[in-house]
C-alpha cells in the first residue's frame, strides 16, 4: 500500500483580503522507503502540503482532497484518531525549527516530552532512555542530551529536532526546508544523516525545499511546484537532466555545474515575480513568463500529460493534441 | 475602538475650553447668589445637585475639567520632552553617554511620587506647578527606556546601515531615519502618559497636596470625601467627577490601543 | 597586470571585544577577544569580479564591511587608487565604493517611498543639480523600466527581485567605481537571481565597475566571479582565477567545499563530508587554523609527508602554486 497518497488536494486561505488559494489540486504519492522531493519557490504552495498532511492549518482554512496515510484519510479522521496520528504515523522537521526550541528545557528533556504525549505508560525513566536513544541515532553524543538549545551550534540543533521527529516512530518523515539556514558543510552532514536514518528506519520521507540542486542527489522522484500546481513529477535524476517543463528549466539553470565552462558568466534566470496566489494568470499560470510559450498558452490551462522516462509535465509543449 | 475615544476626548476638551459659556464662573463662589441650598439632591435647577456650600456641582465639574485636563497636558509635555530627548541621545550614542544616562534614568525611576509630592507640598506649599512638576519628574523614565529600546532596535536595522554607507552623517541618520520611527511610539507612548498624569493629579488633589483654590476633579472629591459624603448618601457630588475621570482615561487608553494598531505593522491588515 | 590595482587589503586585522558579564570581570577573567578577521591580503582590480566565498562565521562579511568603512580595523591598511581610505574623509570614499545588502527589504526604509530611498545618496552628498533626472536613469540601469512608474511606489509593494534592482540602482546613483555585494541574491527566489547576476555583470561591462561579492554559495562564484577567494576563520587560504580554485583546488578546505556541492549524477554516500563545525572566532586553533577538521591529517597524509609537525605549529602563509594562484597549506 502506498504510504502516502494525496489526491486533489485544495487549500484556500482565508484572510482579511479574501480567500487565497495557496494549493490548486495536487496529487502526490510516497512510498515506504522512498525519498520524493518537493521543490518550488516562495508562494508555489509546498509548504502548505506538508501542514495540510497533518491538518496543521489554521481555523478557516478550507481543505478539500484526500490525503491517505497508509490507507486513512487524515483529513475525515476523528480528532482522536488524528492526534494519534500526528508523530505517531507521519511528523514534520519544520522550516526555522532550530528556533523552536524551548530555550529553558534540556534537549533530551523536550525528545522526552515527545515520547510521553503519545504513549501514556511510559515512564520517565525510560522516556529519558529513549530520548537518549535518539541523540546517538541522529549523530550526537548521548550526553548532549543534558545541554540547553543555546549550548548547541544550528547543525546540531537541527538533528535533535530530527530526533524529535523520530521519538514515535512514524513511518514518513516530512522535512520542510530543513536545510536551508545551514552552511554547505552542516547541510552535506544533515542530508547524510537523513538518508541513512530512511535506509536504516524504511521510512518515507518527503523533501520540500527550494534547492532543486539538493533533491537531485537525495531523492528518488521529484514533484517541481508553480503557484499551487505540481507542474513536473518524475524520477528525479532525468526531471534535472531534462527538464520537460519551462520552469523546470529555468529553475535548474539558477543552480550551475561547477566546472562547466557553459555555466561561466551566463546566469540563467526568468524575468518577472511568481505569481500572487489570488491572481493567478489565465491559461497556463507560468505563460507570462515563459521563454517557449505559444498562441493557446494563453487560454489553456495544461493538465500533466506524460514525456518519456515515467515523467509528467503540465505543459502545452507536451499535449499530445497541440504538439508541435 | 479609537474612534469613540477620539469622540469622548474631543467632547471633554471642549466642556473644557468652553466652559466660561456653558457654565458660569461665578458658580464658583459660594458667595454668588446663584447657589442654592446645600446639598441639593439633583433637580431641575441644579442637574447634578449642590455640594455642601450650595454650589452647583455640574458647574464644579465643568470648570474641574479644565484644570485637571490642563495639569494633565503639561506633565506630560515635561515628562516627554526629558524622557525623549535622553531616551534618542542614550540609545543612539551608546557606551558611556548610554550607561550614564540609564542610570541617571534608573534613579529617577525609583522616586516614589506620593512621598516626594507630599514632602515638596511641606516645604514648598500647595500649587499646581508642584503637582505638574512631580508628576513629570517621576513620570519620564519609562518614556525613556522605550524609545531608548526602539532606538536601539532601529540603530541596527539594515537601511539605517544602508544610509551610513551612502555616506550620511549622524544628524541625517537620525532626523531622516531614526526620529520617524521613533516618532509613532513617542505619540503612542504620550497618550498613555496623559491618562496616567491626569489620574495622577486627581490622587495627589485628593489627598490633600492640590491647590486648595483651585478646582479639579481631586479636589472635588477631596471636598466631598472630607464633608462624609459618601456615608451621608449625597452620591451626586461623587458621582460626575468621578466618571469624568473614568471616561477621560478610557478615552485616553482606548485611543492609545487604535494608535497601536496603527503603528505595528504586524496587527494591520495588509 | 601591470596597472595598480583599485583595492587593495594589506594584513587587515578586525577583533571584536569579548563579552564578559560584571562577576567574571571582576574575578579578573578577561573574555577572549573575536579575531573575525586575522590577516587578510586582498586586492581587486578595475572591473574585476572577486568573490569572497566562505561558510558563515569565516569572516567575510566583516571584511566585507571593514572595506566599505562600516567597521574599523584593529591595525593594516585599506588602499582604494592608491590612497589610504579615509584620508580624505570617509564620505568622500562613499562616493567610489558602494553596497548592496543582502536583505532587499530590510535595506529599504518603509516610509520611504522607492524616490527618496534612491535619491539619498545624493541628497547625503549636497548633489541636489539634476537629481529626479539621475534618479530615473539609475533606476532605468537596474532594470526597472519606465523608472517613472517606480517613483512614488513604497517597498512593500514590490517584489523581492525588484526591490534589490532598487538597492541596487540606489548604489549607482552616486557613479561608483567599485560595488560591494554582500549576499546580493541568497533572500531572493532561485529563479530571479539568474537576472539580478546578470545585472550585476551587465553593470561591470557598461560601466567599468568592479565588484566584491561575498557568498557562500560557490555555483554563485562560478557563475560571475573572475577571481574567487576562499576565506576560513578569519584568513584567505585559496585565491586566484575562478577556473583555477574551482576545478582544480589546492586547499583542502576548498577541496572540501567543493566535494559536498550536489553535482550531477553523484551518489551522497561517496561525499568526504567534514566532521563538526568551524570553531568560534575567540578560539581558533595554533598552526593551521583547518588542521583539526583537515582530511589529509586525519587520514595520515600529512604525517606521510612528514608535515604534521607543522600543520599543528607553524601558520601556512599564501604562496603561489601557480601563476596567480595562491593557497596557505603546508602540503599545496
Amino acid at each position: 500500500m502506498t504510504l502516502l497518497s494525496v489526491r486533489d488536494l485544495e487549500v484556500e486561505y482565508a484572510t482579511q483580503g479574501g480567500p487565497v488559494p495557496a494549493v490548486r489540486g495536487v496529487d502526490l504519492d510516497v512510498e515506504a522507503g522512498e525519498t520524493m522531493g518537493l521543490a518550488g519557490e516562495s508562494g508555489c504552495g509546498k509548504s502548505t502540503i506538508a501542514h495540510a498532511i497533518l491538518r496543521l492549518l489554521p481555523e478557516g482554512t478550507r481543505v478539500s482532497g484526500e490525503v491517505l496515510l497508509e490507507g486513512e484519510d487524515v483529513l475525515t479522521m476523528s480528532f482522536g484518531r488524528l492526534r494519534a496520528v500526528r508523530w505517531g504515523r507521519a511528523a514534520i522537521v519544520f522550516q526555522g525549527a532550530m528556533h523552536s526550541l524551548n530555550p529553558v528545557q534540556r534537549v533530551g528533556e523536550q525528545i522526552a516530552e515527545a515520547v510521553r504525549i503519545h504513549d501514556a505508560k511510559v515512564t520517565d525513566a525510560e522516556a529519558g532512555r529513549r530520548a537518549g536513544d535518539l541523540v546517538e541515532r541522529v549523530g550526537l553524543p548521548a550526553g548532549r542530551a543534558r545541554d540547553y538549545p543555546h549550548e548547541l551550534s544550528g547543525g546540531q540543533r537541527q538533528r535533535i529536532m530530527i530526533a524529535m521527529a523520530l521519538a514515535c516512530g512514524p513511518r514518513l518523515l516530512i522535512a520542510d526546508e530543513p536545510t536551508t539556514a545551514l552552511d554547505v558543510m552542516v547541510q552535506a552532514q544533515v542530508l547524510t544523516l537523513l538518508k541513512s536514518l530512511q535506509d536504516e528506519l524504511k521510512l518515507g520521507l518527503l523533501f520540500i525545499t527550494h534547492d532543486l540542486s539538493v533533491l537531485r542527489e537525495l531523492c528518488d522522484r521529484l514533484a517541481v511546484m508553480y503557484a499551487g500546481r505540481v507542474v513536473e513529477v518524475g524520477p528525479a535524476a532525468s526531471v534535472f537532466r531534462e527538464p520537460a517543463h519551462p520552469y523546470t528549466r529555468a529553475l535548474a539553470g539558477a543552480f550551475p555545474s561547477i566546472g562547466d565552462p557553459d555555466d561561466r558568466r551566463s546566469p540563467g534566470g526568468l524575468g518577472g515575480d511568481p505569481p500572487d496566489p489570488q491572481r493567478v494568470p489565465a491559461g497556463c499560470s507560468f505563460h507570462p513568463r515563459c521563454p517557449a510559450r505559444f498562441e493557446p498558452c494563453d487560454r489553456v490551462d495544461p493538465s500533466l500529460y506524460p514525456v518519456e522516462d515515467g515523467r509528467r509535465a503540465a505543459c502545452l509543449l507536451h499535449e499530445p493534441s497541440l504538439a508541435k | 475602538m479609537g474612534m469613540a475615544g477620539l469622540i469622548i476626548l474631543f467632547l471633554f476638551v471642549a466642556i473644557a475650553v468652553l466652559a466660561p459659556l456653558i457654565a458660569d464662573r461665578e458658580a464658583l463662589d459660594p458667595t454668588c447668589p446663584c447657589t442654592g441650598a446645600p446639598l441639593q439632591s439633583p433637580s431641575l435647577e441644579f442637574p447634578f445637585g449642590t455640594d455642601n456650600l450650595g454650589r452647583s456641582v455640574l458647574a464644579l465639574t465643568i470648570w474641574g475639567s479644565r484644570i485637571s485636563l490642563m495639569v494633565g497636558f503639561f506633565a506630560t509635555l515635561i515628562s516627554i520632552l526629558i524622557g525623549s530627548v535622553v531616551g534618542i541621545v542614550a540609545g543612539y550614542y551608546g557606551r558611556w553617554t548610554e550607561s550614564l544616562l540609564m542610570r541617571v534614568t534608573d534613579w529617577f525611576l525609583v522616586i516614589p511620587f506620593l512621598p516626594l509630592a507630599i514632602v515638596l507640598a511641606s516645604l514648598l506649599g500647595r500649587s499646581l506647578v508642584i503637582i505638574i512638576f512631580v508628576i513629570g519628574i517621576t513620570s519620564w523614565p519609562s518614556t525613556a527606556r522605550i524609545v531608548r529600546a526602539q532606538v536601539l532596535s532601529v540603530k541596527t536595522r539594515p537601511y539605517v546601515e544602508r544610509a551610513r554607507a551612502l555616506g550620511a552623517s549622524n544628524w541625517h541618520l537620525a532626523t531622516r531615519h531614526i526620529l520617524p520611527n521613533v516618532g509613532p511610539l513617542i505619540f503612542a507612548n504620550t497618550i498613555l502618559l496623559v491618562a496616567i498624569a491626569i489620574l495622577s493629579e486627581t490622587t495627589l488633589s485628593f489627598l490633600g497636596l492640590g491647590d486648595p483654590l483651585s478646582t479639579s476633579w481631586g479636589t472635588i472629591l477631596e471636598s466631598a470625601f472630607g464633608a462624609g459624603a459618601g456615608t451621608a448618601g449625597n452620591w451626586w457630588w461623587l458621582v460626575p467627577p468621578g466618571v469624568a475621570i473614568v471616561l477621560v482615561v478610557l478615552a485616553f487608553t482606548m485611543c492609545g490601543y487604535a494608535l497601536d494598531e496603527i503603528l505595528n505593522p504586524r496587527l494591520r491588515r495588509r | 597586470m601591470s596597472e595598480a590595482p583599485l583595492l587593495q587589503v594589506h594584513d587587515l586585522h578586525v577583533t571584536f571585544a569579548g563579552r564578559q558579564g560584571l562577576g567574571a570581570g571582576l574575578l579578573g577573567r578577561r573574555a577572549a577577544d573575536a579575531r573575525a578577521v586575522d590577516g587578510v591580503d586582498l586586492a581587486v582590480g578595475e572591473r574585476e569580479v572577486v568573490a569572497l566565498a566562505g561558510e558563515s562565521g569565516c569572516g567575510k562579511t566583516t571584511l566585507a564591511r571593514t572595506i566599505m568603512g562600516l567597521e574599523r580595523p584593529r591595525s593594516g591598511r585599506i588602499l582604494f587608487d592608491g590612497q589610504p581610505i579615509g584620508r580624505d574623509g570617509l564620505r568622500a570614499y562613499r562616493r567610489k565604493v558602494q553596497m548592496v545588502f543582502q536583505d532587499p527589504a530590510g535595506a529599504l526604509n518603509p516610509r520611504q517611498t522607492i524616490y527618496e530611498s534612491v535619491a539619498e545618496g545624493l541628497r547625503v552628498h549636497g548633489l541636489h543639480e539634476g537629481e529626479e533626472r539621475r534618479v530615473a536613469e539609475a533606476l532605468a540601469s537596474a532594470g526597472l523600466r519606465p523608472p517613472e512608474r517606480f517613483f512614488l511606489l513604497y517597498p512593500h509593494e514590490l517584489s523581492g527581485g525588484q526591490r534589490q534592482r532598487v538597492v541596487i540602482a540606489g548604489a549607482l546613483v552616486l557613479e561608483p567605481r567599485m560595488i560591494v555585494a554582500d549576499e546580493p541574491v541568497s533572500m531572493l527566489d532561485a529563479s530571479v537571481r539568474g537576472e539580478i547576476l546578470s545585472l550585476l555583470l551587465r553593470l561591470r561591462d557598461e560601466f567599468g565597475l568592479a565588484l566584491l561579492i561575498v557568498t557562500h554559495d560557490l555555483g554563485l562564484a562560478w557563475t560571475v566571479a573572475d577571481r574567487v577567494a576562499v576565506m576560513y576563520l578569519g584568513k584567505i587560504v585559496e585565491v586566484g582565477p575562478t577556473e583555477e580554485v574551482l576545478t582544480r583546488p589546492r586547499h583542502p578546505y576548498t577541496r572540501a567545499l567543493l566535494d559536498v556541492v550536489p553535482e550531477s549524477g553523484g551518489d551522497l554516500t561517496g561525499r568526504k563530508v567534514l566532521a563538526g563545525e568551524p570553531p568560534d572566532p575567540t578560539n581558533i586553533p595554533p598552526g593551521c587554523r583547518f588542521h583539526p577538521r583537515c582530511p589529509e591529517v586525519a587520514s595520515g597524509r600529512a604525517a606521510a609527508l612528514g608535515q604534521e609537525e607543522r600543520c599543528r605549529g607553524e601558520v601556512p602563509a599564501l604562496r603561489e602554486i601557480v601563476p596567480g594562484h595562491f593557497a596557505a597549506c603546508h602540503l599545496a
